[in-house]
């Protein structure tokens, strides 16, 4: 899933504080999971901006909204016959559903009240770690299903460096290196002679390198 | 016991504290409460092992919210306390009243007067 953390109020205050009608927005799916922009976040933000108007004397109304998703069109349009009451939208989507609605929306300013982190999972209530930067091409079937893209500091495709020590990275004691992961489940999948095996450059051109990407499936496009 | 304590403070019962979440307590400021505390049991009693344990995280959640939007954190409090405690309870209400009237009114309290008005 997408991973995002709630931006601090004073943030997105400081973005809304001239507006008079102001729609709070959450999304029902990854940024539910991870506790930062689902309906319960909604009630929290709503809740906390109402106070700090009426503390401040204005007179501002405000809005809760949770959408199935934010980054498709069908689920947008809920909004189209209610969205010109407002004067902005505060979205607790992921950058994309942000971005999504505001390319669907032009009149209405778009605030992001979540800052999006990364593609990862959730490790226990409370933690989630990343797993996938989207490079465009997975090389997991050759290591051993841990990626050394989004999870080795350094992104190696042949690792570890020197800087793995007793099977943690340089960068940080608590960080695992990767590389000591691919090495050790290698082993316990009978699979130890993989590791010889070197991977060759790979194609940047399929991450970002490459500019925005896009994919197109003729066969299920209308 | 027939145990004295303040009037103003009126009760919601809640299954456990792990059942209260900061929408609870952000909600009833909002409706104009003067200060919210939750009253769980003492810690490691939990019958539901960490429900007053979650309790405590969200009170404390809750103190930073109401610290940025200017009510103040100091309104909310979580205490742990016996379900037997009688003499306890009655002493924390009135500790929590007196904090309360200290601080003054919800400043958003006043606000909604000045709606209505």
């Amino acid at each position: 899933m997408i991973v995002a953390e709630k931006k601090p109020i004073e943030e997105i205050i400081e973005g809304i504080k001239d507006y008079q009608k102001i729609l709070i927005a959450g999304c029902n799916e990854c940024v539910t999971v991870c506790e930062a922009g689902g309906k319960k976040e909604v009630g929290i933000l709503a809740s906390a901006l109402r106070m700090y108007f009426m503390n401040q004397g204005k007179t501002v109304e405000i809005d809760e909204i949770t959408l199935e998703r934010q980054c498709d069109h069908e689920y947008l349009e809920e909004i189209r016959d209610s969205i010109d009451k407002y004067d902005a939208v505060v979205s607790l989507a992921c950058g994309v559903g942000v971005q999504f609605m505001a390319e669907k929306y032009p009149r209405v300013p778009i605030y992001p009240g979540v800052n999006t982190r990364f593609m990862g999972v959730t490790e226990e209530r409370g933690v989630w770690t990343e797993r996938c930067q989207a490079c465009g091409e997975c090389i997991l079937a050759k290591t051993a299903s841990i990626c050394p893209i989004s999870r080795c500091a350094k992104r190696l495709l042949n690792g570890p460096c020197g800087g793995s020590t007793n099977g943690k990275c340089e960068i940080n004691k608590d960080l695992d290196c990767a590389w000591q992961l691919i090495i050790d489940r290698l082993k316990a999948l009978g699979k130890l002679e993989d590791y010889e095996k070197l991977i060759p450059i790979k194609d940047w051109s399929k991450d970002r390198a490459g500019g925005p990407r896009k994919v197109v499936r003729e066969d299920v496009r209308q | 016991m027939r145990l004295q304590y303040p009037e103003t403070i009126r009760i919601i019962k809640v299954p456990c504290t792990g059942k209260v979440d900061i929408i609870h307590i952000l909600r009833s400021f909002e409706k104009g409460a003067d200060g919210v505390y939750v009253a769980g049991c003492l810690e490691g009693d939990c019958r539901f092992e960490i429900g007053n344990l979650r309790a405590r995280k969200r009170v404390e959640e809750a103190k930073k919210i109401l610290e940025v939007v200017g009510i103040g954190g100091e309104r909310v409090q979580m205490y742990n306390l016996s379900s037997s405690d009688g003499p306890r309870f009655a002493e924390i209400a009135d500790e929590m009243t007196e904090k309360i009237q200290s601080l003054g009114p919800n400043p958003i309290k006043l606000a909604l007067k000045k709606i209505a008005a």
